[in-house]
């Protein structure tokens, strides 16, 4: 099982927290598209609290974990 | 000990109060991170405070921007910082230079102090500023918001951080900026920027985000 966690304006029509079948997807982008998240709408995108980039490999056991873009002040 | 940090005292020590008196912080901007970490470092008692702002006090401004009212808009954020300082602790040595941080002046505006606090709200000073940090070995305080979300970091002189948070220097933002988002951001740069000056373990590299939202803390390491 893979754990896909969304914070913030991810969340806005979405889960907080998705788990899937960890066959079914080969890299993070694999799970972007199944959540028909775009790649440019996620900034910070981690892997079991690192922090990677979407051709990352995932596999049984990994929790993602996608944030937007935050550069306001 | 000046009676005015008597209410300081247990949450940081004497010492370490007069450590802060000897101190000198940068603050890059006074709008709505800006104006509240300068508001917290003349409260704590920085010894030396300088800031820079370009920008003047817009209507838009005033939901959120603590140095902002009626009264000043369309005047100088950066001349309107030093007013206020003088009137919340006039013995902190408070600089304000009325310009925008740029390649060209970043490292003259930087030099000497003991941590840079990042108040921008833009990816591209944000780098110019991360640039100077570096060269210069001051650890630089990272900090940005987004309606509901603040993330803050402290990042150490060469580890690569706001390269790594902002691989591309132009992407589309959103603007709304909410006032308890920005004043929270703030507390996390200028309570991790007080840690850092009193040698306290700040988790150096660790991005801080918080979605008051759903009142969520997640802390992660970047990889760079």
């Amino acid at each position: 099982m893979i754990e896909v966690r969304l914070f913030a304006t991810l969340r806005a029509g979405r889960e907080k927290i998705y788990r899937f079948d960890a066959p079914e997807f080969e890299t993070a982008s694999d799970i972007l598209k199944k959540l028909d998240i775009p790649e440019k709408e996620v900034a910070i995108l981690l892997v079991n609290g690192f922090h990677s980039k979407p051709d990352a490999a995932v596999k049984d056991g990994d929790i993602l974990s996608l944030f937007p873009p935050v550069a306001g002040g | 000990m000046e009676k005015r940090y008597i209410r300081s005292i247990g949450a940081l020590s004497e010492a370490e109060l007069l450590l802060l008196c000897g101190k000198k912080v940068f603050v890059a901007g006074c709008g709505g991170l800006g104006g509240h970490i300068i508001d917290m470092l003349l409260r704590v008692g920085v010894g030396e405070i300088h800031v820079c702002d370009g920008d003047c006090f817009d209507e838009s401004n005033l939901n959120r921007q603590l140095l902002s009212d009626e009264d000043v808009i369309g005047k100088s954020k950066a001349e309107t910082a030093a007013l206020y300082a003088r009137k919340v602790n006039s013995s902190v040595r408070f600089i304000s230079d009325n310009v925008f941080l740029t390649e060209e002046n970043a490292a003259a505006l930087i030099e000497g102090c003991d941590a840079v606090i990042d108040a921008l709200d833009n990816i591209a000073g944000r780098k110019i500023l991360k640039r100077e940090c570096d060269k210069l070995n001051i650890p630089y305080i990272y900090g940005s918001v987004s309606r509901w979300a603040a993330q803050a970091a402290v990042s150490m002189p060469g580890d690569g951080l706001i390269d790594a948070l902002y691989p591309q220097t132009e992407i589309t933002v959103d603007k709304s900026i909410l006032p308890f988002t920005a004043a929270l951001c703030a507390s996390m740069q200028t309570s991790l920027c007080v840690k850092l000056l009193c040698g306290k373990n700040v988790e150096a590299g660790k991005v801080w985000f918080f979605d008051i939202d759903d009142m969520e803390l997640e802390a992660f390491s970047v990889r760079t």
